[in-house]
C-alpha cells in the first residue's frame, strides 16, 4: 500500500464512520444527541480525515459521567457488552464498552508478529494488569488466535500508584517481588514461548532468571514510555539479544500502535509507533493550538481518533507527547516516536510504576 | 578541547548511553561536557554483579593497594589523564578549567581542594591505621589475625560502597578514596555539574595499577539514585536534616548532613578574642563556606558586638572576583536559583527580628551579586540576640555565620548537634564537659579552625566500621 492509498482508505473510513455513528439506525444515543445539540450533521461536513478537526476534543470524563448504555450503537442494541476500564486510582473509573474490537485489533497485530520469535502454537504468559482491563482478554485472544494458551499473573497498578504516591518505595518493591515470584514460577515450570508484560516488570523478571534461557523467544511489551537507552537495555541485556522485543503503544481507547522491532537497533533504539489505521489515527498536534499538526521531527501532543463501528472517539488528547515521524513502507502513514508523558520536562508525573 | 563525553563506567567498562545530557559552561550556551545517563534498572542489574568487582580488588594485598593509592595521588595531581570516550587527555590545569566552568568554583579553590585530595591519597597508610585503630593490614588479606594480643577477624559488610556525590565541593571525594585500600569497590553517582573529580580520581587509580573493575560511575536521574540508595550494600549520601532523619535507622546508609559546626570561646579566653580572629574567619570562609565543617555559629560569653564587627569587617574583604583571579575565594552558584533562595531565607530571618547583618556596613553592594554571568552571595555575618533567633543555628552554601552571646555554663545545652566544635579554652573542667557532650562529633580544643580536619579519625562515622564488621571466630588445631 502506498501513502496515497492509505490516505484514501482512511478518508473512506471516515465517511463510513460518520454515516454509521450519526444515523439513527446504527448510531449510539450519545452521538445522536450530540448531533442534535451541535446544529450540524457530520455526515454532510466530515468527508475526509482533515475534517475531523470540526469536532471538539473528546473528553474522557464522558466515559465516567455518562451511562455506558449511551455509548451502545443502535446496531448493537440488545447484545451484551464488555466493560473495559481505563486509568483511575480513586472513585468511579472511566469505562469503555466493546464487543469484538479487541479481537480485530489483536488479530491485526498478530499478522505483523514474527513466527520465528512468536511461534504459532506457543504458549504465552501475561504479567501485568488484568482485572477489568481490555488487555487481559486481548492478550489471551492473541495467544489463542496464534494457537497457544495464555497464563496470567495479575498486577494492580492503581494500588502501586497509591503506594508510590505516599513514598512507600519498599512496599512497592515488596509488591513487585510478590508479582515476580508468581511469574517466575510459571515461566520456570510451564512451556512458555511468548510473554506480554510492561517494561519495568520485564526488567524485574530478568533480574531473577534468564528469560531467553527459559524458552521465551518473543516479548510483546506495552504500558509505559521508554527512552531509547531503556529499550536498548531491555533488548540487549534483559533479553540478552536472544528474544525479540516488540514495543507497542496503546490503551483501552485506541487498540494497539505497533513498532518495527527488526529496525530498532538500526534506529538507535528510538521507537516509532504506527496506529492501527484506519481503525485509529494518531496525530501530533501543537499543544496550544491543537488544530495544527506539527511538522515531521517535531515534538507535540498526541491526539487520538478512534474510528470503529463499536466506538467513535474524535480528537482525544492523550497524556503523552511524541515526535511526528514519517510514514514507513510497512505502515504508510504518520508514526509517533519517542513517546513520553506530556509535560515530562516541566512537571512531575507518576508514570511507569509497574 | 571540545566537550568530552563522560560515559557510564560499569565495573570499569565504558558504556556510552543513548540518553545523553549536556552540561553547559556556566553563563554560556556552550557545552562543557556531554554525560551518559544510566537507567535505574541497569544499575539494579549491575549491583547483582558487584561480587566480581570485589574479587578483582581482593587479588591485591592491602599493602599493594595502599601503595597504589599513594601513586594514584601523585598521578591525580600531576599527570595528564584520559577524559571522556574519544581519547582526549586532561592535564591538571584542564581539570581545573573544566571543573570551574561547570561548578562556579574559583580556580584557586579548586587547586586548594586538589591539594586536600592529594593529602588523602598520600596519607592513606596513616588514615588506614587511624580508622582501624592500628590493625595489621594483613588481617584483611588473610581474614583473621591479632590486634593488641586479641584474636580478630573482619568481614566486609558489602561488595560496594555507593556514594551519591553532590556538585558543590570536589573535596567530598575524600570520603570514598580510602575504600579502595580497604578492598571495597566503589559505585559513584556524580553530581550533575561535577563529573570531573570522581572521573579523574578513577583514572588516576587505574593508571596507578588498581583494577578497573573496582570503579563504577553512574550519572543518573532521580530514580537511579533511588535505586542505588535502596539496593546498594553501603551508601553514603549528602542531604539536609530531613534526609538524615529519613535514614537514621538504616545501617546501610550514612548521611552526611548539615554540619552546624561552631566555635565556642570560653570565659577564660574571651577577653583575648582578637587572638582568635584569624581562626574564626578561616573557619567561616574556607572553601567558600561550602563545607559542613565550616563554622556557622560563633558562641561567646560576652563581647558579641565587637567580635561580630571584627569578623564582619574581615569577611567583607572576600569579594566575588574573576574565577581565574588567584585571590578569588568566593564561589558562584552552578544553579543560579540557589543564590536567590538562600538570600531570601537570610532576609526572611533578618526581618523576623533580633538579627542584624553586620557585614552590610562593610561590603560593597548587596549580598546577592552577579558577575560574569554567575550569581554570588557575599559573606554574611549576623549578630543575633539569642539562640532562639532563626538565623542563630543555620547553615548555608556560602560564608555565613551568626554570633550569639551565651554564658559558658549554658553553651553545651544550647548548641545542639555540631559536626565540629572548636572550643577555645584552657578550663579543664569545661574541657571535660565538652568531651562528655554527646552532640559534638569532632572536637578541637584550642586555636584550631573547624575546617582543618584529620582524616585518620572518624568523620561522620568510621569508614572502616561502615565497610567491615568484626566477626567472632575460633580455629581448632589440626593434628
Amino acid at each position: 500500500m502506498t501513502a496515497d492509498e492509505a490516505k484514501a482508505q482512511l478518508d473512506e473510513r471516515v465517511r463510513e464512520m460518520m454515516s454509521w455513528h450519526f444515523s439513527d439506525e446504527t448510531g449510539c444515543p450519545f452521538w445522536l444527541d450530540w448531533k442534535k445539540g451541535a446544529g450540524w450533521d457530520p455526515r454532510e461536513e466530515v468527508k475526509t480525515y482533515e475534517d475531523i478537526v470540526k469536532f471538539p476534543h473528546f473528553q474522557d470524563e464522558w466515559l465516567r459521567d455518562e451511562k455506558n448504555e449511551r455509548f451502545v450503537p443502535n446496531a448493537y442494541k440488545g447484545r451484551p457488552f464488555n466493560v473495559f476500564e481505563t486509568g483511575g486510582t480513586t472513585g468511579l473509573p472511566k469505562q469503555r464498552v466493546g464487543w469484538d474490537d479487541y479481537k480485530h485489533d489483536y488479530e491485526q497485530f498478530s499478522h505483523g508478529l514474527s513466527d520465528e520469535f512468536f511461534p504459532k502454537g506457543g504458549n504465552w504468559i501475561m504479567v501485568g494488569p488484568t482485572g477489568p482491563r481490555r488487555l487481559r482478554l486481548a492478550v489471551e485472544h492473541l495467544a489463542n488466535f496464534r494457537g497457544g494458551s495464555c497464563y496470567h499473573v495479575d498486577c494492580d497498578p492503581r494500588w502501586v500508584k497509591k503506594v508510590i504516591a505516599r513514598k512507600a518505595y519498599e512496599e512497592a518493591e515488596r509488591y513487585q517481588a510478590h508479582v515476580m515470584e508468581q511469574a517466575v514460577e510459571i515461566i520456570k515450570h510451564r512451556d512458555i514461548k511468548c510473554i506480554f508484560t510492561t517494561p519495568r516488570l520485564l526488567a524485574s523478571i530478568g533480574e531473577r532468571i534468564s528469560i531467553s534461557s527459559h524458552g521465551i523467544k518473543g516479548c510483546f511489551c506495552g504500558g509505559t514510555s521508554m527512552t531509547p537507552e531503556y529499550v536498548r537495555f531491555l533488548q540487549e541485556e534483559v533479553l540478552e539479544d536472544k528474544a525479540q522485543f516488540v514495543p507497542t503503544y496503546g490503551n483501552t481507547l485506541m487498540g494497539l500502535a505497533v513498532s518495527v522491532p527488526e529496525e530498532l537497533k538500526a534506529n538507535n533504539y528510538s521507537v516509532t509507533y504506527y496506529a492501527p489505521q484506519p481503525r485509529a489515527v494518531l496525530r501530533i498536534v501543537d499543544a496550544e493550538k491543537t488544530e495544527i499538526t506539527k511538522g515531521y521531527g517535531e515534538y507535540g501532543r498526541v491526539e487520538l481518533t478512534t474510528l470503529t463501528h463499536e466506538f467513535f472517539m474524535p480528537r482525544f488528547l492523550e497524556r503523552d507527547e511524541a515526535i511526528r515521524r514519517e510514514p514507513h513502507a510497512k505502515y504508510p502513514w504518520d508514526g509517533v516516536g519517542d513517546v513520553r508523558p506530556f509535560g515530562a520536562l516541566t512537571g512531575k508525573v507518576i508514570e511507569g510504576v509497574y | 578541547m571540545s566537550a568530552p563525553h563522560i560515559p557510564i563506567l560499569r565495573q570499569g567498562r565504558i558504556h556510552k548511553s543513548l540518553d545523553v545530557q549536556t552540561v553547559p559552561k556556566l553563563g554560556t550556551d556552550q557545552a562543557a561536557a556531554e554525560i551518559s545517563f544510566a537507567c535505574a534498572d541497569m544499575i539494579k542489574y549491575d549491583l547483582h554483579k558487584m561480587g566480581s568487582a570485589r574479587a578483582a580488588l581482593k587479588k591485591f594485598s592491602c599493602q599493594e593497594l595502599v601503595e597504589i593509592t599513594k601513586k594514584a595521588g601523585e598521578i591525580f595531581l600531576n599527570d595528564a589523564l584520559p577524559v571522556g570516550t574519544e581519547g582526549a587527555m586532561q592535564s591538571p590545569e584542564d581539570y581545573v578549567l573544566s571543573l570551574a566552568s561547570t561548578s562556579g568554583l574559583p580556580h584557586a579553590l579548586i587547586r586548594m581542594n586538589m591539594k586536600r585530595l592529594g593529602g588523602i591519597f598520600a596519607d592513606i597508610d596513616t588514615i588506614f591505621r587511624g580508622l582501624t585503630r592500628g590493625l595489621d593490614w594483613a588481617v584483611l588479606d588473610k581474614g583473621y589475625g591479632e590486634q593488641g594480643g586479641a584474636p580478630v577477624s573482619f568481614s566486609a559488610t558489602t561488595n560496594e560502597l555507593a556514594v551519591i556525590l553532590p556538585s558543590n565541593s570536589p573535596a567530598v571525594n575524600a570520603l570514598w578514596i580510602p575504600a579502595i585500600a580497604m578492598k571495597v569497590p566503589v559505585l559513584l553517582k556524580p553530581g550533575r555539574e561535577e563529573p570531573w573529580t570522581p572521573w579523574r580520581i578513577i583514572q588516576a587509580f587505574i593508571k596507578a595499577g588498581a583494577p578497573a573493575e573496582a570503579f563504577s560511575l553512574y550519572p543518573t536521574q532521580h530514580d537511579g539514585s533511588g535505586t542505588i540508595i535502596r539496593r546498594a550494600g553501603r551508601v553514603m549520601l549528602f542531604g539536609d536534616d530531613s534526609t538524615v532523619k529519613q535514614y537514621e535507622n538504616d545501617e546501610r546508609i550514612e548521611v552526611h548532613g548539615t554540619g552546624y559546626s561552631k566555635i565556642l570561646i570560653g570565659e577564660d579566653e574571651i577577653d583575648h578574642w582578637e587572638k582568635y580572629l584569624d581562626t574564626i574567619v578561616e573557619s567561616v570562609s574556607a572553601n567558600s563556606g561550602r563545607s559542613c565543617i565550616c563554622t556557622s555559629t560563633i558562641v561567646v560569653p560576652r563581647h558579641g558586638d565587637a567580635i561580630a564587627t571584627a569578623v564582619a569587617k574581615r569577611l567583607a574583604e572576600i569579594k566575588p572576583l574573576a574565577q581565574d583571579d588567584p585571590n578569588a575565594k568566593l564561589s558562584g552558584f552552578a544553579n543560579p536559583m540557589f543564590a536567590e533562595w538562600i538570600n531570601d531565607a537570610v532576609e526572611k530571618g533578618i526581618k523576623s527580628g533580633g538579627a542584624v547583618d553586620v557585614t552590610a556596613q562593610f561590603r560593597e553592594g548587596e549580598r546577592f551579586h552577579q558577575r560574569d554571568g554567575m550569581n554570588y552571595l557575599q559573606p554574611t555575618l549576623i549578630r543575633v540576640n539569642s539562640f532562639d533567633q532563626e538565623l542563630a543555628i543555620r547553615e548555608f552554601l556560602f560564608p555565613f555565620a551568626s554570633v550569639v552571646e551565651c554564658p559558658q555554663a549554658e553553651m553545651l545545652d544550647k548548641i545542639g548537634y555540631s559536626l565540629v566544635v572548636t572550643a577555645v579554652t584552657k578550663d579543664i573542667e569545661w574541657i571535660n564537659r565538652l568531651f562528655d557532650c554527646p552532640h559534638i562529633d569532632r572536637l578541637n580544643i584550642g586555636n584550631v579552625p573547624t575546617n582543618r580536619i584529620k582524616w585518620d579519625q572518624p568523620h561522620e562515622g568510621n569508614l572502616f566500621e561502615f565497610l567491615y564488621s568484626r566477626r567472632s571466630f575460633q580455629i581448632a588445631e589440626i593434628a
